[in-house]
């Protein structure tokens, strides 16, 4: 076998998750070891997708149904990594409610073996086999704090509505695959004719199931249930690891296969992108709860990353690449203020709970200031320069009438978060929150501030970065 | 006697994914009818696979379909799981009486 040495990271991981749950069985009280164990595989995996795969150009392996090139080792790591600082900061929240088991690190690890397959793939049925993996073992997690009602509830609406959306994307599978005869993306390229109204259903049934799994407007409706129900560090995960892997089949699914049909394609885009972004600054007004609030708040974000991608350029998908890379970072700061917002024992997550919160918490307060500026887009904050390179390559594409509206919706999105930081700097002061956190709680919140904060000194890394990107 | 077409057969897999997609969105009673619907999507898909592949004399449908049981299989296992969790803490599986998360 030519070239197996690509997909080493995902074979490794396969075997170490298979490893951990044998372990996991069949020593008692293990979760300790399983949960250290799962952040080495996660950083190894990581180490190994840069050794091996970071600078190979362009290689198709296994029957060309797996892709290896620099956009999917790039997201692949920051999955990885991502995945890897969720783990590291979640483990007080689940003592907390005694939910600290085995299967939480290896769902995790499974969901995130299903994402880097559905990054690599270049084949309608491996990327169904990897989507569903991910999907399985999210049901799972958002299900996790099995004994509140909530938490099973969410899963119960995850999973009715993702399966649905499963469902719609497999029959857009199925039609690509009659009018095409293949499930190869190469090779569907140059298979179709223009006048096919079938090809065009198949391809608008994929965008429903894909939009719903990055839940943009018309399909959002699970986030806000979701995020509010799940277990705050399974919601952390939620809001930045699938989207990464969704994004990822977004942008080769339209732009290897279909980029001759942009012409069908790229006005669902954009109304897609534009109702996100409208739709999540203003349903967000009225939110009483955090969690809540940042679900509208991630739906209006993935509208600016779709807006990059319904541009059809190289320069719009290097955009789209950036800014989910800024929007991580921003709500794992965002996250982290979350989690250390908790008094005996118990965690606080209304916007309520905020008032007067710089009183007691100075620094806590100082920091949540920046990142709620910078998912603002306040320069010069990260987010700022995230949003200029959208609205640049939108309007190199001279969509005017895109880049009006998320300028336009970036103003509404800018009143709430600003109300946040006036209930924390104007507002009553309540009784202060406990300030024994984890040390990697403190440090991913500093971090994440402070690459928002001095992202504007250094901005070229991220950009050479991202600009190896090169789909058309 | 007629014969039967590829037509035939996409219409009939139309058919069927119309009825489990309404089926989940008509449906104000109880869960399992969901539960129901979503393999009936699944199946629908399926006939379409298989028919597809025997057109075109294709193998690559086949094996799609083959996935496809399997996953489904998971998750209606996973499903019927997370639904007897769901029952445990909220004594009920009425679907109009899910409505602990609003706002």
């Amino acid at each position: 076998m030519n070239n197996i040495e690509l997909v080493f990271p995902e074979i490794f991981l396969a075997l170490s998750i298979m490893f951990l749950l044998i372990l996991g069985v069949f020593k008692k009280e293990s979760s300790k070891i399983i949960q250290n164990a799962s952040l080495l595989v996660l950083l190894i995996t990581a180490v190994i997708t840069f050794n091996e795969t970071i600078s190979v150009d362009q290689t198709v392996i296994f029957n060309s149904s797996i892709i290896i090139d620099y956009l999917s080792s790039f997201m692949k790591i920051i999955t990885l990594l991502a995945a890897f600082i969720v783990l590291i900061i979640s483990s007080n929240y689940l003592r907390t409610f005694k939910i600290f088991k085995i299967e939480y690190p290896i769902l995790i690890l499974s969901s995130v073996l299903g994402m880097m397959i559905m990054i690599s793939s270049n084949d309608l049925i491996v990327f169904y086999m990897g989507l569903e993996l991910q999907s399985l073992a999210l049901y799972v997690l958002a299900t996790f704090n099995r004994d509140q009602i909530k938490s099973s509830e969410a899963g119960l609406k995850y999973f009715v509505l993702s399966a649905l959306s499963s469902g719609l994307l497999l029959y857009g599978c199925s039609l690509i695959y009659g009018f095409t005869g293949t499930t190869n993306f190469n090779l569907i390229a140059g298979q179709f004719d223009n006048s096919d109204y079938a090809l065009t259903f198949g391809i608008v049934f994929v965008l429903v199931g894909l939009a719903f799994k990055i839940s943009a407007v018309p399909f959002h409706m699970w986030a806000p249930d979701v995020y509010e129900g799940s277990p705050t560090s399974v919601t952390l995960f939620f809001t930045m690891v699938p989207k990464i892997a969704a994004l990822t089949v977004f942008i080769r699914f339209l732009y290897v296969p279909f980029l001759e049909l942009i012409d069908q394609w790229q006005l669902i885009l954009v109304f897609i992108s534009i109702a996100s972004m409208l739709f999540g600054a203003i349903a967000a007004i009225g939110q009483k709860n955090l969690k809540r609030l940042i679900a509208y708040s991630s739906i209006s974000h993935i509208g600016y990353a779709l807006a990059g991608l319904a541009t059809g350029s190289n320069d719009g998908i290097q955009s789209s690449v950036l800014y989910i890379t800024i929007y991580i970072v921003m709500n794992l700061g965002f996250f982290s203020c979350l989690l250390m917002m908790k008094r005996n024992n118990v965690y606080y997550e209304k916007i309520d709970d905020l008032s007067g919160l710089s009183k007691n918490h100075p620094l806590l307060s100082l920091s949540l200031l920046i990142i709620l500026f910078s998912l603002a887009g306040i320069p010069p904050l990260a987010g700022f320069f995230a949003k200029f390179y959208i609205f640049k390559s939108v309007i190199e594409q001279s969509m005017y009438f895109l880049a009006i509206v998320g300028l336009l919706s970036t103003v509404v999105a800018a009143f709430y978060y600003l109300r946040i930081i006036k209930i924390m700097y104007f507002d009553e002061e309540k009784e202060s929150y406990d300030k024994d956190h984890s040390l990697w709680l403190k440090f991913s919140l500093a971090a994440s501030t402070l690459i928002i904060l001095i992202y504007f000194i250094f901005p070229s890394q991220l950009v050479d970065a991202v600009s190896k990107i090169n789909i058309i | 006697m007629i014969d039967i077409s590829l037509g035939h057969y996409l219409t009939l897999g139309a058919v069927i994914f119309s009825i489990g997609v309404i089926g989940i969105f008509l449906n104000r009673k109880n869960i399992i009818v969901i539960l129901m619907s979503i393999e009936l999507i699944l199946l629908a898909v399926n006939i379409n696979l298989v028919s597809f592949s025997i057109y075109l004399g294709d193998i690559a449908g086949q094996v799609f379909t083959l996935f496809i049981l399997t996953v489904a299989a998971a998750e209606a296992a996973i499903g019927l799981a997370i639904i007897v969790v769901y029952y445990r803490n909220a004594g009920t599986i009425r679907v109009e009486e899910i409505d602990s998360l609003k706002g």
